[in-house]
């Protein structure tokens, strides 16, 4: 399979790179083998738990509840005759992306025109109804040219879900997506994000994942000219049981770019797992980019897991800097030692510290509406283990 | 009325060797309205000293008693020994990254008086505090020594003291890295705590600088895990005349 051709990508001429950090993509299901387990790609992901997403399960259903709410000026549609699959250079790089891009039968397409920027958030919310039946979803961000906007999608209640979220940030654009994994307990949400980000453009990633029994997400950016930049911020909290994994790529497939990747977690519970991975690809003709990502981790109870891999690939040596970080711990008794011996009971140190911990990235949001929203699910999520005895 | 009575005290930390015995039987007591300044040369136990009273868990304590008002203080567990009344100002102040000052002084009020503090005089009674130690009012809203200098590590530790109030203050090395402005600053904040009723002190440093601005009732000379020698503050002077030599060369 070729990769998308586009006029501004053969202008850059972004050769192949053989590499697992980008596997050949294909919109052709049956070029995607179903996956065993031990594929570098899938040998985290507890298959058995994904309600036959991987497999052959159809993913038609309807067991959920779709609400936008959009400023004035921002077009919504929907879309039925799949021109839009693809639009933003995705072509699906393992088998659920392609499968959910295959069987979505319509586009959520969301577009901010050019020059027009939003004083509002676009909020779109999806409930699922039941994990019953499995769907697929597929969406289309799109913010034209020098256009600004913020876009806050939700999910929440239970569903088996398995989607595909294109965004397009052409020229000069500056596009934040908060994007809120809120489920319930036994809700499997396998999400591919693609991003594609023009010339000058920004593009801002605030990824919250709090609910679920798996939830995978695996987000892409590239570039389609050169200046743009990329910040992934991400938050999760994993409790007992829980299975939560990112898989990141940005691409730098373009020169002067930048890319910022911060994510941090908690794990609190038995079997509660969280996967991080972290992949950052410089290919030749990216000179002068800058990139650096990080990923922390803190273990607040005995039994849970965290994986944490960052990787970077350099193709050239001519850039700004690149570099990342990895970090997972429990917690410093150093410091709750200083708390403590100023009178704070432990918990309520612990409690401050784990605050402390995403505070630091909360604050670096920038979506007010979102700050205070995500220290009180941080409160919520504390009172389940730590504050359980303050009670 | 207020006694932190300190009675044979051995302590131990845990070695890739085992234990090892820094505290050998030490015996102190400081009643309200004294300060004593424990000096010795490196290594001789006097911030294991300071530790093992806070409660660090690192230090093992095998031997003796330690009470506060005839209260038990190694039955207690650390933040108990802060609302019972001990402060322990360290000498390396610890991050707490995302944690903003104000947050902190105010949970730590919290936690020491049983109840939240009025938050108009609050406001009012930090900013004074900061402002005693020449912190501004922006020094608030940043994480808890994240990025401090050592200057202002100390000057925050003695804001605490201020505003935590407690019966008895363990001053460790606070005026380590301290230029001579800031030393100045420090020891005034020590001073005006000193001032208040029922307040005893206890003052570990390396050095005779600080006396000169924090005059002690007594001092002690620690080596090796002991009280090697007492008395009132003319040893001071002493050892800043002769040093520790006298000490150490005893000892061989």
């Amino acid at each position: 399979m070729s990769a998308v051709a586009t006029p501004v990508e053969g202008a850059l001429e972004v050769d192949r790179v053989d590499s697992h950090l980008h596997p050949e993509g294909s919109f052709n299901v049956d070029d995607h083998p179903v996956p065993t387990g031990r594929e570098e790609i899938w040998r985290f992901t507890p298959l058995k738990r994904l309600k036959g997403l991987h497999l052959d399960v159809p993913l038609s259903g309807t067991s959920y509840d779709a609400s936008i709410e959009a400023p004035e000026g921002v077009q919504v549609e929907r879309i039925t005759d799949g021109s839009l699959k693809g639009v933003s250079g995705l072509v699906p790089w393992d088998r659920i992306a392609a499968r959910a891009l295959a069987e979505a039968g319509e586009t959520l397409a969301v577009t901010i025109p050019a020059e027009t920027e939003l004083d509002r958030p676009v909020f779109v919310t999806l409930k699922g109804t039941g994990t019953d039946e499995a769907t697929a979803t597929h969406a289309v961000i799109r913010a034209e040219r020098f256009s600004s906007a913020t876009v806050i999608v939700r999910f929440e209640g239970a569903m088996t879900l398995a989607d595909n979220v294109e965004v397009v940030v052409e020229d000069g654009a500056k596009l934040t997506l908060v994007s809120i994994d809120d489920w319930a307990d036994d809700a499997v949400h396998v999400g591919h994000r693609h991003i594609r980000v023009g010339r000058d453009a920004e593009f801002k990633h605030v990824d919250i994942t709090i609910g679920g029994d798996v939830v995978r997400h695996d987000t892409t950016a590239e570039y389609s000219g050169p200046g743009g930049s990329v910040e992934m911020l991400g938050l999760y909290f994993a409790d007992a049981g829980q299975h939560i994994e990112h898989r990141l790529f940005v691409d730098h497939t373009a020169p002067k770019t930048k890319s910022h990747v911060v994510y941090k977690g908690a794990l609190q519970g038995e079997k509660a797992h969280t996967v991080w991975i972290g992949n950052v690809l410089i290919r030749k003709v990216a000179e002068g980019i800058e990139t650096y990502e990080e990923n922390r981790n803190l273990v607040l109870t005995e039994g849970c897991h965290a994986d944490s891999v960052p990787n970077l690939e350099i193709e050239t040596g001519e850039i700004a800097g690149a570099g990342h970080a990895s970090a997972t711990a429990r917690f410093d008794d150093e410091q709750l030692f200083y708390l403590r011996s100023r009178g704070i009971s432990e918990q309520e140190a612990q409690r401050l510290v784990v605050h402390g911990f995403f505070n630091d990235l909360i604050r670096k949001i920038g979506v007010p509406e979102l700050e205070e929203q995500l220290a009180a699910t941080v409160e919520a999520e504390l009172a389940k283990n730590v504050l359980k005895e303050l009670a | 009325m207020s006694t932190l009575e300190i009675k044979d005290l051995h302590v131990s930390v845990n070695t890739e060797d085992g234990p090892k015995e820094i505290l050998k039987g030490v015996t102190l007591t400081i009643k309200d309205g004294e300060t004593h300044a424990i000096m010795g040369p490196n290594g001789s136990g006097k911030s294991t000293l300071a530790y093992s009273i806070a409660g660090h868990p690192r230090y093992e304590v095998t031997g003796g008693t330690v009470t506060l008002d005839g209260e038990d203080v190694l039955e207690m567990s650390v933040d108990e020994r802060a609302r019972a009344g001990l402060f322990l100002a360290m000498q390396y102040p610890v991050e707490v990254p995302g944690v903003s000052v104000s947050n902190f002084l105010r949970t730590a009020k919290t936690a020491i008086s049983g109840e939240a503090p009025k938050l108009r005089t609050w406001v009012k009674d930090v900013n004074g505090a900061l402002d005693l130690m020449n912190l501004d009012s922006t020094f608030s809203s940043r994480s808890v020594n994240e990025g401090f200098s050592g200057g202002e590590k100390k000057r925050h530790e003695i804001a605490q003291l201020d505003l935590l109030d407690p019966k008895v203050a363990i001053l460790d090395e606070t005026d380590s890295g301290l230029d001579i402005d800031a030393l100045k600053v420090v020891s005034e904040g020590v001073n005006r705590f000193r001032e208040r009723d029922n307040k005893g002190v206890l003052l570990i440093t390396h050095y005779t600088r600080i006396l000169r601005y924090i005059k002690p009732d007594y001092v002690h000379v620690f080596v090796d895990g002991k009280v090697a020698d007492e008395g009132g503050p003319e040893l001071a002077d002493e050892l800043e005349a002769n040093g520790y030599e006298k000490y150490l060369g005893s000892k061989v």
